[in-house]
């Protein structure tokens, strides 16, 4: 699985169901249990809340629980959702040249973040392409703590201790540590803050979008950041392993049964809403962040000074503009899904999809790709093909869902 | 599970059949046939009727878009003459039977999600003349479906 679509999960669940021919279903284990695929603290949790787990990135993960996926999504953003996302891998650069040495590798204005702040950030290539998206936090001048996708979590370490390696040889104070005896929970939607108030001493209120702390919630020592992967408030909480279960259940204790576990499923249609990325998908390794709509990530001393990898190419396409953008689209028909292709109202093809589903807050589809530089404002009409046929569609911004990040009035 | 037992019951007795209780499988309708790729088809004398099965639409998840044929379009029994769209996948819809549209369910345009609320009923989705009465002995009934589904789901 490239990258850990879903889309293409939800293909291989398909071939299942459907057979075109007339032989009988081989057996296909697409739900493995067992020593391939590895478990998060809560893997025994989710099962007892009737969680549907499928592989997701080398991880048995929930895809759904009881409640459908379009009734999940929904009730995050009416209530809130707490998401298993363990398989993602957080980690910690120390030392002196510990920014330093992180600005060669992402595109991020490392130094100037205020400690105890983040942002998210790409790790790009010689080329300028995205190696993976991350949220960043810079915790002290010598503590920067990061979380990495799980499906670019072998590639991402190798790079980082590959650079940090020829770093530390010509003399610079670096060092690494990853986190895997911690589990990273996300807690999202309007409850999010509400509820974990009742499982801390701090003032959340404190705390807006992008800061980060840490601090004991229900009892033990949690790296808190006021981040999420919604477009709602929320937070990542990253809490030692074998005290994980015990959060997730005091969590959703405190809420009283609105706060729902809520599965991978959902979390893509919630992120799709909200117009953000999915590696994998709507970011990969030829495509840069000017492309990919994320220009504001690009410190504005590294747009003059670069100091990145790929930095020339970047900073060209800063200057010319890039040949290709990611816009947003509403369509009707079947919802657009992963490579369709994109035709201007002439039928020339102008662009393809890169994800794309319903909307179970807007009761629409919505999609987002790829277009070329010229045709990519908002309103142009488009033909989007879905298995073959041509329907309407025009581009329009994203967020797709109006965002609720927690910021300072 | 006791409000889809109810539910069954009220399923059958409308359609005026009888349901074999599964227990926690989903739900099968005896004097229904199904084929293996999980639809299933209601004869009357020359028209049948068909969607896809409780089953079906449990793995699918919430459907969110049905691909119906033109009228008057032939279909082939084991062929593939639409689609199913849930949040996380498209499936084809094959036909089990062979023969001519002569109705599809237009409401499944505005509410797709009968195919999952009512996969029997309301959520039933083209109407066909049959072309060769003697497919339907290639079906299964009620029991051999029943077996299908649990031999499937075993497999996980």
């Amino acid at each position: 699985m490239r990258g850990g679509s879903l889309w293409q999960l939800g293909q291989s669940i398909t071939r299942r169901l459907a057979q075109s021919d007339k032989k009988p279903l081989s057996p296909r284990r697409y739900f493995a249990s067992g020593a391939d695929l590895k478990k998060t603290a809560l893997y025994d949790f989710h099962v007892a809340h009737g969680g549907k787990m499928v592989p997701f990135a080398g991880w048995s993960m929930p895809i759904q629980y009881k409640d459908s996926i379009i009734d999940s999504t929904v009730n995050c953003r009416v209530n809130g959702s707490l998401f298993d996302v363990a398989h993602m891998c957080g980690l910690s650069l120390k030392g002196k040249d510990c920014v330093p040495f992180l600005e060669t590798l992402v595109v991020a204005d490392v130094a100037g973040l205020a400690p105890g702040t983040g942002s998210l950030t790409v790790f790009t290539n010689e080329k300028g392409g995205a190696i993976d998206d991350s949220v960043i936090t810079k915790v002290t001048d010598e503590h920067i703590y990061l979380v990495v996708n799980a499906g670019c979590r072998d590639k991402d370490l190798a790079h980082i201790e590959e650079h940090m390696k020829a770093f530390k040889s010509k003399g610079g104070d670096v060092s690494w540590h990853i986190h895997d005896e911690r589990s990273l929970l996300a807690l999202q939607g309007p409850l999010a803050a509400p509820v974990l108030q009742h499982l801390t001493k701090e003032d959340l209120s404190k705390l807006y979008f992008g800061q980060f702390q840490i601090l004991d919630i229900n009892g033990s020592t949690c790296f808190l950041t006021r981040t999420g992967y919604t477009g709602e408030d929320g937070f990542e909480i990253s809490v030692p392993s074998e005290h994980a279960v015990d959060l997730a259940k005091a969590i959703l204790e405190k809420s009283e049964g609105k706060v729902r576990l809520t599965g991978l499923g959902a979390r893509d249609s919630l992120r799709l809403e909200a117009g953000l990325c999915l590696y994998g998908n709507d970011m990969e390794q030829h495509i840069t962040p000017v492309e990919a709509g994320l220009t504001w990530a690009i410190g504005k001393r590294r747009r003059a000074d670069g100091g990145f990898l790929g930095a020339d190419v970047i900073l060209k396409q800063l200057q010319d503009g890039p040949t290709i953008r990611r816009v947003g689209f509403f369509s009707s028909g079947p919802p657009a899904r992963s490579h369709s292709e994109v035709h201007d109202e002439n039928g020339n093809k102008i662009g393809e999809i890169t994800s794309g589903g319903f909307s179970p807050n807007l009761k629409k589809n919505v999609a987002m790709g790829y277009v070329k530089s010229g045709q990519h404002k908002n309103g142009t009409k488009v033909k989007i093909l879905v298995r073959g046929k041509p329907y309407e569609g025009n581009i329009t911004k994203m967020p797709f869902v109006a965002t609720k990040y927690y910021k300072p009035s | 599970m006791a409000a889809r037992l109810l539910w069954a019951s009220r399923v059958a007795s409308h359609l005026r059949i009888s349901v074999a209780q599964r227990g926690f499988a989903s739900v099968v309708l005896k004097d229904l046939k199904y084929a293996d790729s999980h639809e299933w088809v209601k004869i009357d004398g020359n028209k049948a009727t068909f969607g896809i099965t409780d089953h079906a639409q449990d793995h699918l998840g919430d459907v969110v878009y049905v691909e119906l044929p033109d009228l008057g379009r032939s279909v082939s029994q084991g062929e593939s003459f639409g689609a199913v769209e849930s949040v996380k996948a498209t499936s084809d819809i094959n036909s089990p039977v062979s023969g001519k549209v002569v109705e599809v369910n237009e409401v499944l345009t505005e509410s797709p999600g009968l195919v999952n609320t009512s996969p029997y009923e309301e959520g039933w989705i083209i109407k066909v003349e049959l072309s060769d009465a003697g497919e339907v002995e290639k079906l299964m009934d009620s029991d051999k479906y029943s077996k299908f589904c649990e031999e499937e789901d075993a497999k996980h």
